[in-house]
């Protein structure tokens, strides 16, 4: 049996953004997936590009439109919904942009939604976490009508480039809401890895205790080529911004090796670390939840340590 | 009558062990605290905010739900919601039922505004507002963590991977709360009291005309991959050449 994927891309206007490649390599695991990846965008051609290279993609179709300069859900939605019909199953990242969308797409549809897709069983079987992660659970749809999904980025690779698949464009001529404006948005830029791709994250909770004191994390961080993450705790106090909070309910992430500075593991936060390959602690509390998962446990006063390591670094 | 209406729902403590069942059929939740899930706090709490400054006159809460809920809802009148509505469903109450039935008392409330959490820490399915908002045909405004409503507008500032986005959104609207919309107050306890006499209505799916129906079957409950044990090394050079060793240096 063969099963019609199809992925809407993310992008920035310009670049594709990793989580569509991962998108594409958890597609594959559907049997017999022709996977279809939408590029919805005011100028689709260089992102198009780019997810024509994705082995494995069959087929990439451009929407273009002048309301799409960025991502709104509201807007997307119907431009999606208008390529839909031919697809088995239709999905996207678990990010911010694909949890908004796909969702909205799921209730236009009345189609059921599996978010947060870590293993796929079958064309109707998926595994994803629930309850934080404490628990995994398998769902199987009938296989009757349209399934939607969101994928869990950190459980997949990204597919590999070299392929070449035509780019194709999509005539849409729906109406698009008015009802949603974008007005700005406010990102932090820094020349620091993308703490969802990077391959070294270190992370600092409350005991940073300023965000003066996280200081001593972005030079270590910088020294080692590492992201830089946090806990709630810290974002809340205003330590550091919000995009990098790390968590059931910030970013989930999987980097070959985390360091957890000043963090207590509380399971909210242990849910976004999950997949990392190594995971590092560095607490004064010897009985703190975040050594039952470390790999490497060390106690100790952390302003002590981090510009001990960062000497020896 | 300018209302807000809230989504509640009833989940496992944010501080329970969470611990799935021996036959995997799902998890333990005999004897184990249940409240009002985080999210949904947070948005009960930005509704009275909102109506405290005098730019909605009612908040009602509802949920969609076994008898149970009730209790939650009850917490909810405590906080400060004037009434409650109880639409009963048994069994697996999944986002788009959910979204249905409240897309009913949407039709009957007429609200200005719709608040729901971003996510359920049970399920964290992080889909109703938006299936909502989808059969609503209305904005949506997700991971929000500040609103200001302007007249027959909101100003929404969203919490998303880049960092914080800024949508206005024509009213009325669906808005999902992240965890730094606010911090919700204290229940004290003669307001429990006095929510007792607010009115709870309950009414059934089928009433609404909502079928319920499962599309997602919950086949197995697995507990996650433990980690292996680790090691502890008690300096920074130690650390460092632990690191070193495992090829990640
Ligand atoms: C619905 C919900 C969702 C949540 N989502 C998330 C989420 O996505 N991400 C998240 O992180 N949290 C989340 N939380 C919050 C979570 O429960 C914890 O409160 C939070 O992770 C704690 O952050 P922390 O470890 O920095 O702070 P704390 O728990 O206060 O830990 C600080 C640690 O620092 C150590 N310490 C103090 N001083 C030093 C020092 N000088 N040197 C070394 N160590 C020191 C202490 O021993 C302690 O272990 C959520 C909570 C709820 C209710
Ligand atoms: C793994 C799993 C296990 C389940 N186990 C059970 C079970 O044991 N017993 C059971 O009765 N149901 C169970 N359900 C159904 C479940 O409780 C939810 O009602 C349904 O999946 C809605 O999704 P959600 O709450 O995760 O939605 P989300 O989209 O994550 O919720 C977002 C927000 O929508 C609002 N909302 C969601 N549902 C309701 C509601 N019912 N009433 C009011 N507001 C709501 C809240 O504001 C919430 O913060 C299960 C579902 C799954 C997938």
């Amino acid at each position: 049996m063969s099963s019609r994927v199809l992925i809407v891309a993310e992008h920035e206007g310009a670049k594709l953004n990793p989580s569509t490649a991962k998108c594409v390599t958890c597609a594959q695991g559907i049997p017999g997936a022709q996977i279809t990846i939408v590029v919805c965008a005011v100028d689709a051609a260089a992102v198009a590009a780019q997810a024509a290279q994705l082995s494995g993609v069959a087929r990439v179709l451009c929407v273009e439109n002048p309301a799409n300069a960025h991502a709104l859900a509201a807007v997307w939605a119907p431009q999606v919904l208008a390529i839909a019909a031919p697809f088995s199953h239709i999905l996207g990242p678990s990010t911010t942009f694909g949890k908004d969308l796909m969702a909205r797409i799921a209730g236009f549809l009345g189609a059921p939604q599996v978010s947060d897709i870590m293993a796929i069983e079958s064309a109707t079987r998926f595994r994803r976490p629930v309850y934080a992660g404490n628990a995994l659970l398998t769902v199987e749809s009938s296989g009757e009508g349209q399934l939607v999904g969101t994928v869990r980025t950190a459980s997949f690779q990204a597919a590999a480039g070299g392929g070449a698949a035509p780019i194709e464009k999509a005539a849409v001529s729906v109406e698009l809401p008015t009802h949603t404006r974008f007005v700005s948005v406010s990102a932090a830029r820094s020349d620091r890895p993308d703490l969802q791709t990077a391959r070294r994250v270190v992370s600092g909770g409350r005991a940073l205790g300023s965000a003066e004191g996280f200081k001593i994390l972005y030079r270590l961080a910088d020294k080692l080529g590492a992201a830089v993450g946090a806990s709630r705790a810290a974002v809340d106090a205003g330590y550091a911004p919000n995009e990098m909070q790390v968590g059931q309910t910030g970013k989930i992430i999987a980097p070959e090796l985390y360091v957890a500075v000043g963090i207590s593991g509380a399971i909210q936060h242990l849910t976004g670390i999950k997949d990392a390959r190594t995971i590092v602690a560095i607490n004064k509390d010897g009985e703190a939840p975040i050594f039952e998962v470390a790999d490497i446990g060390l106690v100790g006063d952390l302003f002590q340590i981090i510009p001990e390591i960062e000497r020896l670094l | 009558m300018k209302r807000i209406l809230v989504g509640i729902k009833r989940v496992v403590d944010y501080n329970v062990r969470i611990r799935v069942k021996p036959d995997g059929s799902g998890v333990i939740t005999d004897g184990v605290k249940m409240s009002v899930n985080p999210f949904d706090e947070i948005a009960l709490e930005e509704a009275l905010r909102i109506k405290e400054r005098g730019l909605a006159e009612e908040v009602i809460v509802a949920t969609v739900g076994a008898a149970d809920c009730q209790q939650q809802l009850r917490t909810a009148l405590a906080m400060g919601a004037d009434r409650a509505l109880h639409v009963q469903a048994d069994g697996v109450v999944e986002p788009l039922v959910a979204a249905r039935a409240l897309l009913k008392l949407i039709e009957r409330e007429q609200p200005l505004l719709v608040i729901l959490g971003k996510q359920a820490i049970d399920d964290d399915n992080g889909q109703t507002g938006q299936v909502l908002a989808a059969l609503w045909n209305r904005p949506q405004a997700t991971y929000a963590s500040k609103i200001e409503l302007n007249a027959g507008t909101a100003r929404v500032t969203r919490e998303v991977d880049a960092g914080l986005e800024t949508l206005e959104v024509d009213l009325p609207a669906v808005i999902t709360t992240d965890l730094r919309l606010n911090e919700p107050r204290y229940v004290k306890l003669p307001d429990i009291m006095k929510a007792k006499k607010k009115p709870l209505d309950t009414l059934t799916l089928s009433a609404l005309g909502v079928e319920q129906r499962q599309q997602l079957k919950l086949v197995r409950f697995d507990p996650p991959l433990q980690r292996q044990k680790g090691i502890r090394v008690t300096d920074a050079a130690e650390l460092l050449a632990a690191l070193k060793s495992k090829g990640l240096l």
